[in-house]
C-alpha cells in the first residue's frame, strides 16, 4: 500500500544556485538539496566516510563529490561511485511548485547494500 | 629507354608504392593521376582535421616538391575515363591519352551510400576525402543536430570530431553494437557507454529507412517508424572498393580488382593496389596491409620478386583521444577450438579478450587499456607459441630488456607506416638532434604523429637509442575533457570560450568533475585576464566562500597581513572577533599570519566586516603571502629592505590566482631568515643588490630555488617577480606547484623566457598581468554583495513538516 505524499516547503528555487547544494535542516533530518540544470534532488547532506557536508560539494553530471575526501554520491539514488565506503545515502522525493522547492521527508529511498 | 609506369590514384596506397618503387629502380618514367585536386595526403588522420586537432597541411604526406624532385609527371583533379589494354594507354576524362608500358590501378574505394530514400537531400554527406572533410566544417557549428549514420571506426571518429566542434550528435548504427566488425557484444557496450560518457548519443540497432526534408534534410526515419531531427547527416556506412575502371577494361574484378600475391591482376602489364584491390577473397580498408601490398608490388614491378603478399590480420586502432580501442586478428569466438581468456572491470571501463588457438594468439579485443597491443601484434605477426606464458597473456610482461626487440630489427623496417618512417631515419635522427624525448621525435621525424599505434614503438627505440630518455607522462586532465593542458588552453583561447560548461559542452562529456571544473575555471580565469563568466559551481567550496573547509565543515579565516606585519589595532580586532564568535582556536601559522579557526559558514561575512581586513587567500590555488624578515629597518645586519619589499610584492600580486598555491619570501641579507630560498618565488638582499630565485620548496617536497637573475634596484627584483609570476600562470599546469614547473621547464627556458626575453615579449607578459590585477578584487567584499542570496546565509525550511 502506498502512503499518501507528505510535502513540506523549503525555499524558493532561486536560493539553490544552478548546479549547486544547500543544506537545510527540517524536522531534525539534515538534507542536502542540490539544483541539477533545474531538476531539483534531495540526499541526506553528512557523507558517510568522514560527515562531509556534501551540499558543499563540486556537481558532476548527477552526481556530486564530497569536498572532504572527495567520495562520490549518485544524487538520484543515493548510491556512492567508485567510494571507498560502501554506504548508500538517503534520497527524498523532491518537487517544484509556483517556484518553491518540496520534499517529501516521509518517503525516504534507500537502497539496502 | 626508360618504361612508361602510369599510376591511377594519388592515394596513400598507389603513393607509397612509387616511393618504394624509387628506392629500388630509377628505370621508369612515372605519371600519377588523381582525381582529387591535393597531393598525397593522410586520410586516416581526416577525422583529426575534422576535430580541429591537425589542420589540411599538417597531413600532407608528399608535398608538390617531392614529385618534382622524383621527377613524376601529376595530373590532378583528373579522372580516368577508359584503359585501352590492346593500345596500352588510358584515356582521361578530358580525352587526353596516356602510354603505359605498366599500370597500376590505385583507384583507392568509395563511401558506400546505402540505397535509402532521401539520401540525395541536402545536408547528407559522406566522409571520405579531404573536401568531404571542409564541407562537413563548413557546416559544422554549435548546436547543429547532427546524426552519422554507421557506428563503425569512420563513423565515431566522425561523430566525435563534428561534436568537439560543437554539433550536437547523434550516432545510429544498423548492429546492436558499435563497431560490430572489431568488437563483440562485451566490448561494443563498453565502447557505447564510453561514447555516451563524452555527451554523443548512441541509437541502436537502428535502420534507417528514410531521410526526410523538403529538399534539405529535416531528419531520419527508422525501419521501425521512430524519427530523428537532423539538419545534417553524414553517412559512415563503410567503403567500397573503386573497381569500375578495371572491369570496363576486361580486367577480372570480383568485389574489387583481383590480385595474385605479387598484386598482379588479370592482365600481366596492369597491377593493383590498396583499397580497391581483392586478394584470395579479402578485401582492405585499414592502412598496414596497404603498405605492405605497395611493397611488394614494388619489388614486382621492379624485377626483384622476391616478396609475396599473404594477405593480411587486420588490426583496428579508434583514434579518438580518450577512448582507447584496440582489436587485431579474428575475433570470432565460435571457431571451433577457440580458447577465451577475458578480463573485466566496469568502473575503470577497461576490457580485454583474448581468443587462442593452439596455444598462438588467435584474435584480442583492448577496450580502454591498449598499452599492450604491440606485443599482442607481434605475436599476432609472430605465431608466437604462448604454452609458457598461459597465465600472463592478459598483462603480457613488459621486455626486460627493451634493447633486444628493436636491436632485431633491420634499420629499413618501417617503425611508423602511416608516416613511412623506418628504424634507421630515427635512430638517425636521434643522433643528430639528441632527442630525448616522444614529442621530439614526433616533431623531427614525424613518427607516431598518425594513428599513434607505433607510439610504444618509438618510445622501445628512445628507450634503447638514447643515453638520457625522459620519459613523458600523460597530462590528460581527466576523462571529461581528454586533452592536454596546453591543447585545451588552445581550444579556449581559438574557440574563444568563456565559461566552464560552454567548454564541457564542445569539447567534452557535457558533465564535468571536481577535477576539470576548478581547472577549466582556473585557465578562463588567466586566459580572459579575469574578463569572462565566472561559474561558481565549477569551483572548489573553498573558492565559493573564500574561506578554507575544515574537517567538521566549519572554515578557517586568514586576514592578509602584507610581510607579516601587523599592528597593535589589527591584533586587537582579531581578538575581539575571536571573543565575539567563540573562535576554538587563533592559530599563528608558518606564514607569519594568524588563523582563526572553526568559523560557521553563516558567520564569515560578519567575521570579515568585523576584521576590517582584506582575504588573506589562504584557501585558494593563488597568492598567498610574502614572508618576510625585518631587513634594513631593524636587523642590524640587513642590507636591504626586505620589510617594505616584501610588503609592495605581496600588494602587487595578491588577489590573483595561480595554477597552484604561491607563497613567497623576501629576505634583507644572505643569512635567509625568512626562509627565501624555499619559496616559489623569493628575493635574497646583498650588499647592492637582489638575487631573484624561483621554484623553491619546503612542503611536500623540498627544494632549493633556482636563481632566475641577479639585478641591482629593488624596481628591477619585483619586475622580474612579476614576469616569473604571470609566465608560471601562463605556462604550468593545473595544480603544478612552481617546483614541478621549472623543473619540467627548466630554469633557462624560463630565464630566456621571461627575464632576458625581447622588451615586446616582456611588455606583453606584463601587460597581461596588469589586465588581470586590474579587474581583481578582495573577495571578501562578498560579505556585501553575495554572489548569490544563500552563498553564506543557511537556508531555513519555508514550514515545518506536517506529520
Amino acid at each position: 500500500m502506498t502512503q499518501e505524499s507528505v510535502w513540506t516547503a523549503i525555499t524558493k528555487t532561486e536560493n539553490i544556485p544552478l548546479r549547486e547544494g544547500r543544506a537545510v535542516t527540517v524536522g531534525g533530518v539534515e538534507v542536502a538539496i542540490f539544483n541539477v540544470n533545474g531538476r531539483f534532488l534531495t540526499i541526506e547532506n553528512a557523507c558517510p566516510h568522514k560527515g562531509g557536508p556534501l551540499c558543499d560539494g563540486i556537481v558532476s553530471g548527477t552526481t556530486v563529490v564530497c569536498p572532504l575526501h572527495g567520495q562520490r554520491f549518485d544524487l538520484e539514488t543515493g548510491a556512492p561511485v567508485l567510494a571507498a565506503q560502501p554506504t548508500c545515502l538517503a534520497t527524498f522525493p523532491t518537487r517544484v511548485e509556483n517556484g518553491i522547492v518540496l520534499v517529501d521527508l516521509e518517503h525516504v529511498n534507500r537502497i539496502e547494500n | 629507354m626508360k618504361q612508361q609506369l602510369v599510376v591511377v590514384g594519388n592515394g596513400m596506397a598507389g603513393v607509397s608504392c612509387v616511393e618504394q618503387i624509387l628506392k629500388q629502380s630509377h628505370d621508369f618514367e612515372i605519371t600519377i593521376f588523381g582525381d582529387e585536386t591535393h597531393v598525397n595526403y593522410n586520410r586516416i588522420m581526416l577525422s583529426l582535421v575534422l576535430a580541429g586537432e591537425k589542420t589540411a597541411d599538417d597531413i600532407v604526406l608528399n608535398d608538390l616538391n617531392w614529385y618534382q624532385n622524383n621527377g613524376i609527371r601529376t595530373r590532378l583533379g583528373i579522372k580516368i575515363a577508359a584503359i585501352d589494354r590492346e593500345r596500352r594507354h588510358v584515356i582521361d576524362e578530358l580525352g587526353g591519352v596516356t602510354e603505359y608500358d605498366k599500370l597500376i590501378l590505385a583507384t583507392g574505394s568509395s563511401a558506400f551510400i546505402p540505397p535509402i530514400p532521401g539520401v540525395e537531400k541536402k545536408n547528407v554527406h559522406v566522409f571520405r576525402t579531404l573536401d568531404d572533410t571542409r564541407a562537413l566544417l563548413d557546416k559544422s557549428r554549435s548546436g547543429l543536430k547532427t546524426v552519422v549514420i554507421g557506428g563503425g571506426l569512420l563513423g565515431l571518429e566522425a561523430a566525435r570530431g563534428l561534436q568537439v566542434r560543437g554539433c550536437d550528435v547523434t550516432v545510429v548504427h544498423l548492429m546492436d553494437k558499435l563497431m560490430d566488425r572489431q568488437l563483440d557484444a562485451t566490448g561494443g557496450e563498453y565502447l557505447r557507454r564510453k561514447i555516451e560518457s563524452l555527451g554523443i548519443r548512441v541509437m541502436l540497432p537502428k535502420q534507417t529507412a528514410a531521410v526526410f526534408g523538403n529538399g534539405h534534410v529535416d531528419g531520419l526515419r527508422f525501419a521501425n517508424g521512430e524519427e530523428i531531427e537532423a539538419d545534417l547527416v553524414v553517412i559512415a556506412a563503410g567503403i567500397r572498393p573503386n573497381a569500375e575502371l578495371a572491369k570496363h577494361a576486361g580486367i577480372k574484378v570480383s568485389r574489387g580488382i583481383v590480385v595474385n600475391d605479387h598484386m598482379e591482376t588479370s592482365d600481366p602489364s596492369i597491377f593493383a593496389v590498396g583499397e580497391c584491390t581483392e586478394h584470395r577473397g579479402q578485401v582492405f580498408g585499414l592502412v598496414a596491409p596497404l603498405f605492405e601490398q605497395g611493397r611488394v608490388l614494388a619489388e614486382t614491378i621492379t624485377g626483384v620478386r622476391t616478396k609475396t603478399f599473404a594477405g593480411a590480420s587486420q588490426a583496428a586502432k579508434l583514434k579518438i583521444m580518450g577512448v582507447d580501442i584496440f582489436s587485431a586478428g579474428s575475433i570470432d569466438d565460435t571457431e571451433p577450438g577457440i580458447d577465451i581468456v577475458r578480463y573485466e572491470d566496469p568502473s575503470l571501463g577497461v576490457y580485454k579478450k583474448i581468443l587462442l588457438k593452439d596455444n598462438r594468439l588467435h584474435g584480442v579485443i583492448l577496450v580502454g587499456d591498449t598499452e599492450d597491443e604491440h606485443t599482442y601484434t607481434d605475436w599476432l605477426r609472430n605465431g608466437t607459441d604462448l604454452t609458457e606464458l598461459r597465465r600472463q597473456v592478459l598483462f603480457p610482461p613488459r621486455d626486460a630488456d627493451p634493447g633486444l626487440e628493436v636491436a632485431a630489427m633491420p634499420d629499413s623496417e618501417t617503425i611508423c607506416g602511416c608516416n613511412g618512417v623506418s628504424k634507421g631515419t630515427i635512430v638517425q635522427a636521434i643522433h643528430e638532434h639528441g632527442i630525448t624525448g616522444l614529442t621530439q621525435l614526433k616533431r623531427l621525424t614525424r613518427a607516431s604523429t598518425s594513428c599513434g599505434s607505433c607510439t610504444g614503438l618509438c618510445e622501445k627505440l628512445l628507450r634503447a637509442v638514447t643515453p638520457d630518455f625522459q620519459e613523458e607522462t600523460r597530462t590528460t586532465l581527466c576523462n571529461c575533457l581528454p586533452f592536454s593542458y596546453e591543447k585545451l588552453r588552445d581550444i579556449i583561447r581559438g574557440q574563444k570560450l568563456k565559461s566552464v560548461e560552454e567548454v564541457l559542452a564542445v569539447y567534452g562529456n557535457r558533465k564535468g568533475c571536481e577535477v576539470c571544473k576548478p581547472a577549466l575555471s582556473y585557465m578562463l580565469d588567466m586566459l580572459w585576464c579575469g574578463d569572462h563568466e565566472e561559474d561558481r559551481s565549477a569551483r572548489f567550496i573553498n573558492d565559493r566562500v573564500h574561506a578554507n573547509i575544515q574537517k567538521d565543515g566549519t572554515f578557517s579565516v586568514i586576514p592578509r597581513m602584507r610581510g607579516g606585519v601587523t599592528s597593535a589595532a589589527e591584533l586587537r580586532k582579531i581578538a575581539d572577533v575571536a571573543d565575539k564568535y567563540n573562535v576554538p582556536m587563533v592559530k599563528v601559522t608558518g606564514s607569519q599570519r594568524i588563523d582563526l579557526l572553526g568559523i560557521k559558514k553563516a558567520d564569515l561575512p560578519r567575521v570579515w566586516a568585523d576584521l576590517g581586513m582584506i582575504s588573506g587567500q589562504a584557501y585558494t590555488k593563488g597568492v598567498r603571502m610574502v614572508k618576510t624578515c625585518v631587513g634594513t629597518e631593524f636587523c642590524r645586519f640587513g642590507v636591504q629592505d626586505s620589510t617594505n619589499a616584501g610588503i609592495e610584492l605581496e600588494r602587487r600580486l595578491e588577489n590573483l590566482f595561480t595554477p597552484h598555491k604561491y607563497k613567497m619570501g623576501v629576505v634583507g641579507c644572505p643569512r635567509n631568515c625568512a626562509e627565501a630560498t624555499v619559496k616559489d618565488l623569493g628575493l635574497i638582499g646583498n650588499e647592492g643588490s637582489w638575487q631573484v630565485v624561483v621554484g623553491g620548496a619546503a612542503g611536500k617536497s623540498v627544494r632549493k630555488a633556482d636563481l632566475l637573475i641577479t639585478v641591482e634596484t629593488t624596481e628591477q627584483a619585483l619586475e622580474a617577480s612579476d614576469l616569473f609570476f604571470q609566465y608560471y600562470r601562463e605556462n604550468a599546469n593545473y595544480l603544478e606547484r612552481t617546483y614541478d614547473f621549472v623543473e619540467r621547464f627548466g630554469i633557462e627556458k624560463i630565464r630566456k623566457e621571461t627575464v632576458y626575453a625581447s622588451d615586446e615579449l616582456k611588455s606583453g607578459i606584463l601587460d597581461r598581468l596588469a589586465r588581470s590585477k586590474a579587474i581583481s578584487k578582495d573577495p571578501w567584499l562578498e560579505r556585501d554583495a553575495p554572489a548569490n542570496p544563500t552563498q553564506f546565509v543557511q537556508i531555513q525550511p519555508m514550514e515545518a513538516p506536517t506529520k
